[in-house]
C-alpha cells in the first residue's frame, strides 16, 4: 500500500475514465447516502432498517468501485474498515446488553417521544442504536470485501505469488 | 440470577467487537479475549450451582412471554455443558496464545474465536428451535473461518468440503423448521413439546428422523461422519482441539435435547439410534486404526466415541441418559486434552506422523506423562473417568437387555485400547524414524513453550478431577437424566413459570 | 399460490441436488445456492395462505398473513447469503491456488489407501476421476 497511489488513484488504471459514468456517480453517490439514512431512520415502523440502510451505502460504494476502482472505495471513509465493523458490532451488542443493567430482560426496548423544531413530533425507540450498529457492521463488511477482492491487479492468476493473498487482505495478516 | 443467562452469549460478542476494533494491538486483543472467556467461566459456574440447587432458570428476550418471545433457558444439561465448554474454550485460548502461530499472525483469530464461544453458548441456552439454528450458524461460520485461517492449499480443500456439508445440513435444518412450523405453528421448544403429541404418528416420526439427520451431520453420526476426519486435522493446531472437544458435542447436545424434549416416547427413535450408535462406534475405531497421522487418528476416534453417547441416549432410560451425559462431559475434557498433547508432540517433533516420530518418552517425558492420563482415560481403564462412563453405559445397556450393543461397545473399547497402545508404542517408545524429526527433538526448536505445556497440564488435571469427582458428577448426571425424562417440568417452567 | 410455491421449491431442491453431485466446484456452489433458496421458500410457505399485511388496525385479525415465517425466512436468507459469500471467497482462493475448480481428493486418504493396496490401483482411480471430470466438462 504505497502512498503515491493513495493520492492519485487513476495512475494505476489501464482503461480511461468514462466521463458520463463518473459525473453521474458524483451526483448519485450523495443522494444514495441520503436515501440510506432515510431508510435507517424510517426502519422502525416502515420498510427499511439498519440492514437495508447499510446495504444502500454498500450499493453506493459499489458504484464508486465501478468508476474509481478499489482505491476510490478505500478512500471514501477515513476510518479503517475493521474499526467500523467492530464499532458497529459493539453498538449492536451493547444495545442488547444495556437493559440487563436496568434489571430488564435482554433486548428489551423502550421509546421516548419529543418535539423538535423542524421535524415536529419525533419518536425514538431504543431499537434505533441497534439498527445504527447493524448498518455500520454492513458498511464495514462491504468495505472489507472490496479491500480483499476488489483489487483488479490480483484478478489474473499468477499475477502475484499464488501462496499469499493480495495486498489488501494483508491488512489482516500481521507482519 | 435470570439476568446472568444471556451473558455467556453477549459478553463474548462484545469482546469480539472490541477485538475487531483493536485489530492492530495484539496484547489488547489477548486481554479482551481472556477476560471475556473468564467471565464466561464464572457466569457458567454460578448458573450451574444455582440451577442444580433451585431448578431451571428461564428468561425471555425482550420481555415477551414465552411462545412469542425468544426463550433462553438453562436447565441442568445446559448448565453443565456451559461450564465444561467455557473452561475448554478458555484454556485452549491460553494454549493458542502460548503457541503463537495462528493466534499472533492473524488479527481475525481472537474475534472469530469469541464469536465461536458465543455460538456454542447460545446453542446450549436457547429454548427456541429457530434460535438454535441461528446459534449453530454463528458457531459454524466462526468455525469455517478458523478452519481456513491462513488459506493453505490443504485447508482450502478440506474447508471447502466442510463448508458445503455444513451448508447442506443447515439447508435441511431450515427445511425441518419450515415443516415443523407448518404442522404445529410454533418453533418454541416448550410449546412444540406440547403440540407434537397432537400430530399423527407418521408426521411425528418424520420430524424426529429429520432432526436426527440434521444434528447427526454436526455430531458425526454414521453414515454422516465422513467429513469430520477429513476436515478437523487441517485446522490450525489449537483450533482442532476446540473442534474435536466441543463442536461435535453441540450436535450431540441437540440430539439429546430434541429427542427427549420434543417427541413423546412413541416417536423417539430408540432402535434406529442404537443401530446407528453401534455402527458409529465400529466404523470410527476401525478408521482410527488405519490412520498414520495422529490427528486424523484421533479425529476418527471422536466419531467412535460419539457412538457411546448416542448409545446411552438411545436406551431412553434413566441410567442410559445419565451415562450419556456423564460421557459427554468426560469426552469433551479428555478429547480436548488429547488434541492439545498432539499439538505439543507436533511442536516437539515437527511432525505428527506415527511413521516418523518416536522416542518422545526419553526426549520429553513431560509430554508422555500428559498423554498417558487422557489416553488411559479414553481407553476406559479403571480408575479413570472413561471407565466410569463406559461402566455406566454398559450397565444401562445390560439393564435394558440390549446385548448386541453392549457387546459392540465392549469390543470397541478393546480396539480403543489398541489404538492408544499403537500411538504410545509408535510415538513415545522406539526411535524417531526420520532424521529431521530426530534433529528437531534434540535441538532448541523442539522445546515446547511453557505456556502451552501449562495450559495442557491444566486440561489434563481437569480430566483427572473428573475421575476424583466421578461420584458427585455421576449423581448430577442422574439428576439431569431425571429432568430430561420429565419434559413436562421444562415446558411448565418455560411457558408458565418464567419471569 | 401455495401450490405454485411448493412446486417451485421442489424444482429448486431437485436442480440443486443435481448440481451438488457434480465434481466442479462452481456447480456445487450454484447447487448449494439453489437448495438454500428452495428451503427459504419452503419456510415462507409454512405460514399458510397469504393475507393482509399484519399491522394492527389495518384489517381484521383473521385476514392477516402470518408474519413469523417471513421474519424467519429473512433471517435464514441473510445467513445463507453470508455463508454462500464465504464459500465463493473460498472458491476464489482455491482457484488461485490450483487454477482449476475440480474438487480435489483427500491426499491423506490416498496415502492411507496406498499403504494397503498397490499404487497402481490408486493411479488408476485417479485417472478415472480425471476422465470423469473431463466428461462433465463436455456435457
Amino acid at each position: 500500500m504505497t502512498d503515491s497511489t493513495r493520492d492519485e488513484p487513476d495512475v494505476q488504471r489501464a482503461d480511461p475514465r468514462m466521463l458520463i459514468l463518473d459525473t453521474s456517480i458524483k451526483v448519485l453517490f450523495p443522494s444514495i447516502l441520503v436515501l440510506a439514512v432515510y431508510f435507517l431512520f424510517a426502519g422502525h415502523n416502515r420498510p427499511g432498517g439498519g440492514f437495508v440502510g447499510g446495504l444502500m451505502v454498500g450499493a453506493a460504494l459499489a458504484l464508486r468501485y465501478v468508476s474509481g476502482g478499489a482505491e476510490a472505495v478505500r478512500t471514501t471513509f477515513r476510518l479503517p474498515a475493521h474499526v467500523l465493523l467492530g464499532t458497529g458490532l459493539f453498538i449492536a451488542a451493547a444495545t442488547a446488553f444495556v437493559p440487563l443493567l436496568f434489571g430488564e430482560s435482554i433486548l428489551e426496548h423502550g421509546d421516548i417521544e419529543f418535539d423538535l423544531p423542524v421535524f415536529h413530533h419525533v419518536k425514538v425507540t431504543s431499537a434505533l442504536p441497534f439498527d445504527v450498529g447493524v448498518a455500520i457492521v454492513v458498511i464495514g463488511l462491504i468495505l472489507m470485501a472490496f479491500a480483499a477482492f476488489g483489487d483488479e491487479r490480483s484478478d489474473q492468476p499468477g499475477a502475484e505469488d499464488d501462496g499469499s493473498d493480495n495486498q489488501r487482505a494483508k491488512l489482516w495478516v500481521r507482519r | 440470577m435470570n439476568a446472568l443467562i444471556p451473558l455467556p452469549v453477549i459478553v463474548p460478542l462484545l469482546g469480539a467487537a472490541l477485538c475487531v476494533v483493536a485489530a492492530r494491538a495484539r496484547m489488547v486483543q489477548r486481554v479482551i479475549s481472556l477476560a471475556a472467556l473468564t467471565s464466561n467461566v464464572v457466569v457458567s459456574i454460578i448458573l450451574f450451582i444455582r440451577v442444580d440447587d433451585d431448578g431451571m432458570a428461564v428468561t425471555q428476550a425482550g420481555g415477551w412471554k414465552a411462545p412469542l418471545g425468544i426463550t433462553l433457558a438453562v436447565d441442568r444439561l445446559a448448565a453443565v455443558m456451559l461450564v465444561v465448554s467455557s473452561l475448554m474454550l478458555l484454556w485452549v485460548l491460553v494454549y493458542a496464545i502460548g503457541q503463537g502461530a495462528e493466534e499472533s499472525r492473524f488479527a481475525a483469530f481472537n474475534p472469530v474465536y469469541l464469536v465461536l464461544a458465543a455460538g456454542v453458548s447460545a446453542s446450549f441456552i436457547t429454548g427456541d428451535l429457530f434460535n438454535l439454528f441461528v446459534a449453530f450458524e454463528m458457531m459454524l461460520v466462526a468455525s469455517y473461518v478458523l478452519l481456513t485461517l491462513g488459506g493453505r492449499p490443504g485447508q482450502v480443500r478440506s474447508g471447502m468440503s466442510y463448508v458445503v456439508i455444513s451448508l447442506i445440513a443447515s439447508t435441511f435444518f431450515i427445511t425441518a423448521l419450515a415443516l415443523i412450523y407448518a404442522a404445529t405453528g410454533t418453533v418454541n421448544m416448550a410449546e412444540l413439546a406440547e403440540r407434537t403429541p397432537e400430530l399423527s404418528s407418521g408426521v411425528r416420526t418424520g420430524f424426529s428422523l429429520l432432526l436426527i439427520a440434521v444434528f447427526g451431520v454436526k455430531a458425526g453420526l454414521f453414515p454422516l461422519f465422513f467429513w469430520l476426519p477429513d476436515s478437523y486435522p487441517t485446522a490450525p493446531g489449537a483450533i482442532t482441539a476446540v473442534f474435536a472437544g466441543l463442536l461435535t458435542k453441540v450436535g450431540v447436545y441437540a440430539i439429546i435435547r430434541s429427542q427427549t424434549l420434543l417427541f413423546p416416547p412413541d416417536a423417539q427413535q430408540g432402535t434406529l439410534l442404537l443401530v446407528v450408535a453401534g455402527l458409529t462406534m465400529v466404523v470410527g475405531v476401525l478408521g482410527a486404526i488405519a490412520q498414520d497421522d495422529l490427528r486424523r487418528m484421533l479425529s476418527f476416534h471422536i466419531v467412535s466415541h460419539i457412538g457411546y453417547m448416542i448409545f446411552g441416549l438411545a436406551l431412553f432410560t434413566l441410567a442410559g441418559i445419565a451415562g450419556a451425559v456423564f460421557y459427554v462431559v468426560h469426552h469433551i475434557v479428555v478429547k480436548t486434552a488429547l488434541f492439545l498433547v498432539v499439538g505439543l508432540v507436533e511442536w516437539h517433533a515437527g511432525s505428527d506422523r506415527l511413521s516418523r516420530v518416536g522416542g518422545i518418552v526419553r526426549s520429553a517425558p513431560m509430554i508422555a506423562v500428559l498423554f498417558a492420563f487422557p489416553a488411559l482415560s479414553i481407553a476406559g481403564l479403571p480408575p479413570f473417568s472413561g471407565f466410569v462412563g463406559k461402566f455406566a453405559l454398559v450397565g444401562a445397556g445390560i439393564e435394558s437387555s440390549e446385548w448386541v450393543i453392549v457387546a459392540v461397545s465392549l469390543l470397541v473399547s478393546l480396539l480403543t485400547i489398541y489404538v492408544m497402545v499403537r500411538i504410545w508404542s509408535n510415538v513415545f517408545w522406539g526411535e524417531a524414524e526420520d532424521a529431521q524429526v530426530e534433529a528437531r527433538m534434540e535441538s532448541e526448536a523442539g522445546r515446547v513453550p511453557w505456556v502451552m505445556s501449562a495450559a495442557t497440564s491444566v486440561v489434563v488435571a481437569m480430566s483427572l478431577l473428573l475421575m476424583v469427582f466421578a461420584g458427585p458428577l455421576y449423581s448430577f448426571a442422574e439428576r439431569t437424566a431425571a429432568d430430561l425424562l420429565k419434559p413436562e417440568q421444562y415446558v411448565e417452567t418455560v411457558l408458565r413459570g418464567g419471569s | 399460490m401455495s401450490v405454485l410455491l411448493a412446486f417451485g421449491c421442489a424444482v429448486l431442491f431437485a436442480t440443486g441436488t443435481w448440481m451438488l453431485l457434480q465434481r466442479r466446484l462452481s456447480r456445487i456452489l450454484i447447487g448449494v445456492g439453489l437448495m438454500g433458496h428452495g428451503a427459504n421458500i419452503l419456510l415462507l410457505t409454512s405460514g399458510g395462505e397469504g393475507g393482509e399485511s399484519p399491522i394492527i388496525g389495518t384489517a381484521p385479525a383473521a385476514d392477516f398473513s402470518d408474519p413469523l415465517p417471513q421474519a424467519l425466512a429473512l433471517t435464514s436468507i441473510v445467513i445463507t447469503f453470508g455463508v454462500t459469500a464465504f464459500l465463493l471467497a473460498l472458491g476464489y482462493r482455491s482457484w488461485k491456488i490450483t487454477h482449476d475448480d475440480v474438487v480435489e481428493d483427500d491426499v491423506e486418504d490416498r496415502f492411507i489407501a496406498s499403504r494397503w493396496s498397490s499404487d497402481q490401483i490408486v493411479e488408476e482411480s485417479r485417472e478415472a476421476e480425471r476422465e470423469q471430470a473431463a466428461d462433465e466438462d463436455r456435457l
